[in-house]
């Protein structure tokens, strides 16, 4: 069946339709990940959003659930050059067809992903709508294209009810050391799924409480706390401060999300609350936009945002370069960033924008890229062990 | 970190003679860096055997040395340059090497002399077995169970423990040699005994065999900061069991998930890192089909045939970044030049499919075993780029110039199922098409999964090129149809046979509508960011972002292709200086290519570079968007020569030499005309179709005969026939691949053979210098000594090579170069072959009088005169020095392949000697080549009848020289009823101590073989031939060769070696 992406600028990307039948309008970004398309979909941060993904072959390894970064795949759309028509994996489950039909997710391919990611780079991120509907009327649908916002998001990505992960007791409980994860195929076959090889080699949070507040949490941020020992709870975005406060954590954790951080005002303000009190405090993406916001700095929209997983960061009080996992849209702006609240302590290397702040005088740092990676690079999974420092410094 | 201020005068070491395992990309790799290192201000001393090669150059370095690649040298050059700092791993594993011996003797420390980039301690973590794999463990990467013997009990009591099959990986040697995989204990014996051998510390790894595991490697950069980036993965389709140089490679890997590609990703980063590596390193994992284990194969701790290709695939530049981390910089220091924008500290990302093939020599080595194994085989590689799998895979297919164009072109359509269920097995180049044959039949992916452990994956890439075969063959042509059969890039030509319809009017139906190739921009970052570099491939699905560009004049540059025996790194060398001398005549330049492993496929070499295969329809796709003004085919060898008709056709004009004249020279009929014009004589001859034609002018001429086809490069299919059986069997050969043009069949003269380079500028000519073959004809010129100045040849016969070459430079109408080769015979000169184009000999002659041809033939090509470039026509005055060009082989790579020399060429490479002395010229060519004698001071003479007077003369002299002489019993009878004595030893067959034992032994220096006449039918000459080989003995076929060593051996003296600045010539 033919399928159709069109933009908010007029034009009109003819290819095949995939995934769900049904039409759809959203935010239009591309992601340059050549793996991960799973962990991708599965970011609750892509809610309201149709993801392109630039690398053309998608789907050659399935479905593999495991992998999943949520229960479900979020984004609006999803635009391919090539969807795979067979997946091959160990672990694929089925196949993405499949799992795009399964999750009502409509999406297109075989459209020059490339020369759609050139509109975006030079116009910037803009709207579109992806139909199978072959009698469409451009000028009735441009109007509606302009008038689409992601809306507030947030509150459609965040778990409902508070949960709690129990922190590693032992090593064995987070899978093989990375290289000896051996798997039994016949076992495998018959659905007993071994865990997936863990980087982690010491257990350094045993016994450290962790609050996460989830504003459209990636699993893996969680996981990544409990397999270094800590216990956390997920709390949902709009959980009191006091609640947390009164919970008596060791540290609290801003997760990501999708949308302008702008819109959150509610939670902006109980985050203030959390950055009066003296509990330390990671955030990462959303949560480091929405802390900045909370502390009195401001953000901006940017023009076609960071997605990907090559993006080269700088910890400028080492000097070291740290290539990230990213996926955001706004930024933190740090021009008229008053020193006596945060100073920046990363920054991207490519266009110099902000990727992490320092706050004066607190307990608190917070980065814009995903040290959880999935997917992307693990290069800075060490600031999960930073915080777990932080916690115990202050403890 | 800045600069290293400290830094001001680097010594860089090139790899040396091109060998199977080290090739072009270390030229590659060697130029750009010593382009980045100038660009920094520093004084490059450049040392280097290889004439042919961009590197040794006299614009690329500031001092250039081709001198032998060995320690004392390095020490002399050191000595008398006073480098501050050498950079060692830009020159593959021999560069590595030396590096290590001249910092392990401790001379680097006494001179001052700072080994920049990775450490002398990193370099032996990852390059000794041992402490490889403590390192390993220490930071919890596992190997494969292992251990590291010194001989052949221990080898076999650590495999009955760990059980067969193992890999055997011998210590310090490239491309695997003397590796592989023994299944029981027999072949165990065999490869570890070879292995010890080969390497330079005599330890051989044996190693629990991962065979059928996944291949991954990954290419990483790490800076002295220690940040790291990973450049690229790429995926062996071919699972472990293939050296990856012999492997269809993929980039980025296909069919690893993001946990799998991240835990990849981590642990490279973490070897890098632990080896404190700073510069490039490629990291090479076996991945457990159906878990998430893992093993490091190994690392190289430099740059790589890999990394050329992971630059090539992604745009980064791994060997100009790490040159310029050697200096000091960090990576976000680095300015990414694709970009222009980003910085070298992030990783490339790819939004498009890279596909490698490797070019195998088995066409050349028709005896050789086609088997792929740990050890490499490959001489060169092609790479395409593309959209989509299929498509990548279909354009490497065509690229290889080996009459492959799709995955029909090995018929295995007469095996059955059983039988190619068992074809299968074999794992040979061949592999991929008896998969399709096997999907064709109907077998199911699991059972080829099974026996080839080849990623179903792949095997459904492949089947749906089946499948769009037989639906091109089926259905009816529809234009969606077409569409999609151009999308997974079907040529033009092969959906003609399929359709039953003509290639035009597929041409036809694709214009009308519009189906047409785009090109797309290989730009590192996906079109994240805005690139300038226009470097292209095409595809027929999306939007064209070639930018139109209409400059006063603007020129196709058609590069060489794969690197293979017969077309090397030479005509890169002439591609490039043409781009460079076009570019500064102010031409627009566009260079399309397929060879990942050359300079020319740098993105800053011409202004434009297409990375597409090198068939008419692939040019004309770029000729309908470029519009050239012309194109020069006569630099890039064959593979550009055969364009020509096709550029013609597309109205595209040919600068210099027209191709009818082209034609003349290799039209036998046309070429006899011009010759009896010239009053030129050659061997008589004939053109002949078939055998029966082929007798008969044999028998007319009297035997012996040469027989060739003709349009062919290195002598392929060339044979000296003494019989009519020979004949035959020569025909047969040649036409079991059907001739477009006719056979020649010539009169075999013995005499002197000799060659020119010539610049012609249609009224005068230039003639460099005059090059003397040591060897006599039958000998093919590309393996031959050859020597300038031509030294044995009177002036009448050099002033007659003149005149000839000024006759027939004219009556072909050449513009530009020409290369003859001709007879002396006595007095008298035969012309042999002309070629109206760039020939191997260019470089090397160019470097050696300091006559830079190849600008000069493109000067000339654009209009200039010879008279107006400054030099006076004619054949140029002698230079001070003797150059000796010495071919070197590859033998010992390629099992079962025949050693002896012949009209068919058989070498991969060569090095240079020059020196004020032939003797000291001889002596340097030879070292080069890796003959360092003498050792034991034993050698074996074995020679045919007809050879024996010549035998005794050099069995003389080799006996003044100290060496004890063993001989087969007529040789030796002929030896001591002269004089000289011999040893007389037995046959193969006959009772032990036989000829066989005694070079098994370990003891020899040297085996003299002359082969029977023609093809050799003993197998007993082949056995000796090939053990010498295989045991590391020096192997000689020719007289005229065991001569030169001779005389270079009785001049060897302890004084050291004169050292030549070719820079200053």
């Amino acid at each position: 069946m033919k399928a159709f992406l069109i933009l908010e600028d007029g034009t009109v990307f003819e290819g095949t339709h995939i995934g769900a039948d049904r039409e759809v309008i959203s935010e239009i970004v591309f992601n340059t990940s050549m793996a991960g398309y799973l962990e991708v979909l599965t970011d609750p941060s892509y809610a309201g959003q149709a993801v392109c993904m630039t690398y053309p072959l998608i789907g050659n390894y399935g479905i593999c659930k495991d992998d999943m970064e949520s229960k479900k795949p979020w984004p609006d759309g999803f635009i391919v050059r090539e969807l795979s028509r067979n997946f091959s994996n160990f672990r694929a489950d089925y196949s993405i067809q499949q799992f795009l039909e399964e999750n009502n997710v409509p999406g297109i391919a075989a459209i020059d992903t490339r020369a759609l990611t050139k509109i975006l780079r030079e116009k910037g991120t803009m709207n579109g709508m992806i139909t199978t509907n072959e009698a469409y009327s451009i000028n009735d649908i441009l109007p509606k294209l302009k008038a689409y916002t992601t809306g507030k998001v947030v509150e459609k990505v965040t778990c409902k009810e508070k949960y709690e992960l129990i922190g590693s007791k032992s090593l064995s409980e987070n899978g093989a050391v990375s290289g000896s994860a051996k798997f039994a195929a016949a076992d495998y076959e018959a659905g007993i799924r071994e865990k997936k090889p863990s980087l982690v080699k010491t257990l350094n949070g045993t016994g450290k409480k962790v609050a996460l507040l989830d504003f459209g949490t990636k699993d893996n941020i969680a996981y990544s706390l409990k397999i270094r020992g800590c216990d956390v709870t997920v709390y949902p975005a709009v959980t009191a401060a006091a609640e947390i406060i009164a919970s008596a954590p060791d540290g609290i954790m801003l997760s990501n999300g999708p949308g302008d951080p702008k819109e959150c005002t509610g939670i902006i303000a109980e985050v203030r609350k959390l950055y009066d009190s003296d509990i330390p405090i990671f955030a990462i993406c959303l949560g480091h936009q929405l802390m900045a916001l909370a502390a009195g700095a401001d953000t901006h929209k940017m023009k076609y945002g960071h997605r990907g997983g090559n993006h080269p960061v700088k910890d400028l009080a080492t000097g070291r370069v740290y290539i990230t996992s990213q996926n955001h849209g706004y930024v933190v702006d740090t021009d008229n960033l008053d020193p006596a609240i945060a100073t920046p302590a990363f920054i991207n290397v490519n266009d110099g924008t902000n990727e992490g702040l320092d706050y004066t005088g607190k307990n608190i740092f917070t980065v814009q890229f995903h040290p959880e990676a999935c997917c992307g690079p693990q290069d800075s999974g060490y600031l999960f062990d930073r915080f777990i420092k932080m916690m115990e410094v202050t403890k | 970190m800045p600069k290293n201020p400290n830094v001001k005068k680097v010594m860089v070491i090139g790899s040396g003679p091109i060998v199977i395992g080290q090739a072009a990309e270390f030229d590659y790799a060697g130029t750009q860096a010593c382009r980045s290192l100038k660009e920094e201000g520093i004084e490059v001393v450049l040392v280097n055997s290889n004439p042919a090669t961009i590197m040794t150059d006299r614009d690329i370095a500031d001092k250039v040395y081709i001198e032998p690649l060995t320690a004392k040298v390095l020490e002399q050059i050191i000595e008398k340059e006073k480098p501050d700092s050498i950079l060692p791993t830009l020159g593959g594993q021999a560069g590595l090497n030396l590096g290590m011996e001249l910092e392990e003797s401790g001379f680097l420390a006494s001179h001052n002399v700072k080994l920049l980039g990775t450490t002398a301690a990193t370099i032996r973590k990852a390059e000794d077995r041992q402490e490889f794999k403590d390192t390993m463990e220490k930071i919890g990467e596992p190997c494969a169970a292992s251990l590291v013997v010194e001989n052949v009990a221990d080898g076999v009591a650590f495999t009955n423990t760990i059980g067969y099959p193992v890999v055997l990986r011998p210590a310090y040697t490239l491309g695997g040699s003397g590796g592989g995989i023994a299944h029981n204990q027999l072949e165990l014996e065999e490869i570890l005994e070879n292995g010890l051998r080969l390497s330079r510390v005599g330890q051989v790894l044996v190693e629990r065999c991962i065979a059928g595991w996944k291949e991954i490697e990954y290419e990483v950069m790490r800076d002295s900061a220690g940040n790291c980036i990973t450049v690229c993965n790429m995926e062996n389709i071919d699972p472990v069991g293939v050296h990856t140089g012999d492997s269809i490679v993929v980039a980025p890997s296909q069919t690893l998930s993001d946990k799998e590609y991240q835990m990849l990703r981590t642990s490279a980063l973490n070897i890098i890192s632990e080896l404190n590596i700073t510069g490039g390193c490629n990291v090479q994992f076996a991945l457990h089909p159906t878990s998430f284990e893992y093993c490091v194969i190994e690392v190289n701790p430099r740059v790589s045939r890999s990394s050329a290709l992971a630059s090539k695939a992604t745009g980064y530049p791994i060997a100009k970044v790490a040159a310029k981390i050697a200096l000091g910089y960090t990576l976000d220091e680095i300015k990414n030049a694709i970009t222009g924008k980003t910085y070298a500290s992030f990783e490339p990302t790819l939004d498009y499919c890279v596909v490698k093939m490797p070019r195998l020599p088995f066409d050349k080595f028709i005896t050789a075993k086609r088997t792929l194994t740990t050890q490499m085989k490959a001489t060169g590689e092609v790479m395409s780029i593309c959209t989509n799998f299929e498509g990548a895979l279909m354009k490497a297919i065509r690229s290889l110039e080996q009459h492959v164009d799709c995955l029909r072109s090995y018929d295995f359509s007469a095996l059955d199922r059983d039988e190619l269920i068992k074809r299968m097995q074999k794992v040979d180049d061949q592999r991929i098409y008896v998969i399709a044959e096997a999907l064709r039949k109907g077998i199911d992916y699991d059972t080829i999964y099974d026996i080839t452990r080849i990623d179903r994956w792949f095997i459904d890439k492949l089947a749906i090129i089946v499948e769009m075969e037989y639906a091109l063959e089926t259905q009816p042509l529809t234009v969606e149809l077409l569409k999609e059969a151009k999308r997974i890039e079907f040529p033009d030509n092969v959906i003609a046979r399929l359709t039953g319809k003509s290639e035009s009017e597929i041409k036809e139906m694709r214009y009308a509508n519009n189906i047409v190739a785009a090109f797309k921009m290989v730009d590192t970052c996906a079109a994240e960011f805005e690139a300038s570099t226009p470097y292209y491939y095409s595809c027929f699905d999306g939007e064209n972002e070639a930018v139109e560009t209409n400059p006063p004049k603007k020129v196709l540059v058609l590069g060489s292709g794969p690197i293979r025996i017969g077309q090397g790194i030479e005509f890169d060398y002439c591609s490039v200086h043409a781009t460079w001398a076009f570019s500064k005549a102010g031409y627009e330049t566009i260079i399309i290519n397929n060879n990942p492993e050359t300079v020319s496929t740098d993105f800053d070499i011409a202004d434009k570079l297409y990375f597409e295969p090198l068939t008419p329809e692939d040019v004309e796709n770029i000729v309908n968007i470029e519009k050239p003004d012309g194109a020069v085919v006569q630099f890039g060898g064959q593979t550009a020569i055969k364009l020509t008709e096709s550029l013609m056709k597309m109205g595209v004009p040919i600068f210099g030499t027209k191709a009818e004249d082209v034609d003349a020279a290799e039209d036998r009929e046309l070429f006899d005309k011009i010759l009896e014009q010239t009053h030129i004589p050659r061997a008589a001859g004939g053109t002949v179709y078939t055998a029966e034609e082929a007798k008969e002018v044999a028998n007319r001429l009297g035997y012996p005969v040469l027989v060739r086809p003709s349009y062919v490069l290195g002598g392929q299919g060339m044979q000296i026939a003494i019989s009519d059986e020979e004949i035959e069997e020569f025909m047969e050969i040649i036409n079991r691949i059907a001739q477009d043009h006719p056979i020649l069949v010539d009169k075999y003269l013995q005499g002197k053979e000799l060659e020119v380079d010539a610049v012609c500028d249609g009224t005068d000519i230039l003639i460099p210098g005059i090059m003397e073959h040591i060897e006599r004809t039958g000998v093919h010129s590309g393996d031959s000594i050859s020597v300038y100045p031509a030294h044995t040849i009177t002036d009448k016969v050099k002033e007659t090579i003149a005149e000839y070459t000024r006759r027939l430079a004219k009556a072909l109408h050449v513009k530009g170069l020409i290369n003859i080769q001709f007879i002396a015979v006595g007095e008298e000169v035969f012309v042999i072959e002309v070629n109206p184009r760039s020939s191997r000999t260019v470089p090397y002659i160019s470097k050696v009088t300091g006559i830079p041809i190849v600008d000069l033939a493109t000067e000339v090509i654009i209009g200039k005169t010879i008279r107006e470039l400054g030099y006076e026509p004619g054949l140029q005055k002698e230079a001070g020095y003797v150059a000796i060009k010495m071919p070197v082989f590859s033998f010992e790579k390629i099992r079962g392949a025949e050693i002896s020399l012949g009209p068919e060429m058989k070498s991969t490479g060569e090095c240079l000697g020059i020196a004020k002395t032939f003797n000291e010229a001889l002596y340097k060519a030879f070292l080069g080549a890796g003959i360092d004698l003498p050792r034991h001071k034993r050698m074996i003479i074995t020679v045919k009848d007809a050879d024996k007077g010549e035998a005794i003369e050099i069995g003389r002299r080799f006996a003044k020289l100290g060496y004890t002489i063993y001989a087969t019993r007529s040789t030796a009878k002929a030896l001591n009823d002269a004089g000289v004595k011999a040893n007389k030893v037995n046959k193969i067959q006959q009772e032990s101590p036989t000829v066989m034992d005694l070079i098994l032994g370990h003891k020899i220096d040297l085996v003299i073989d002359t082969p029977t006449q023609g093809r050799d039918k003993s197998r007993d000459g082949f056995l000796i031939r090939r053990t010498s080989i295989e045991t590391g003995v020096n192997c000689i076929t020719a007289l005229d060769t065991a001569r030169a060593l001779a005389t270079s051996l009785e001049n060897k003296n302890e004084n050291p070696l004169t050292l030549v600045n070719i820079a200053d010539l």
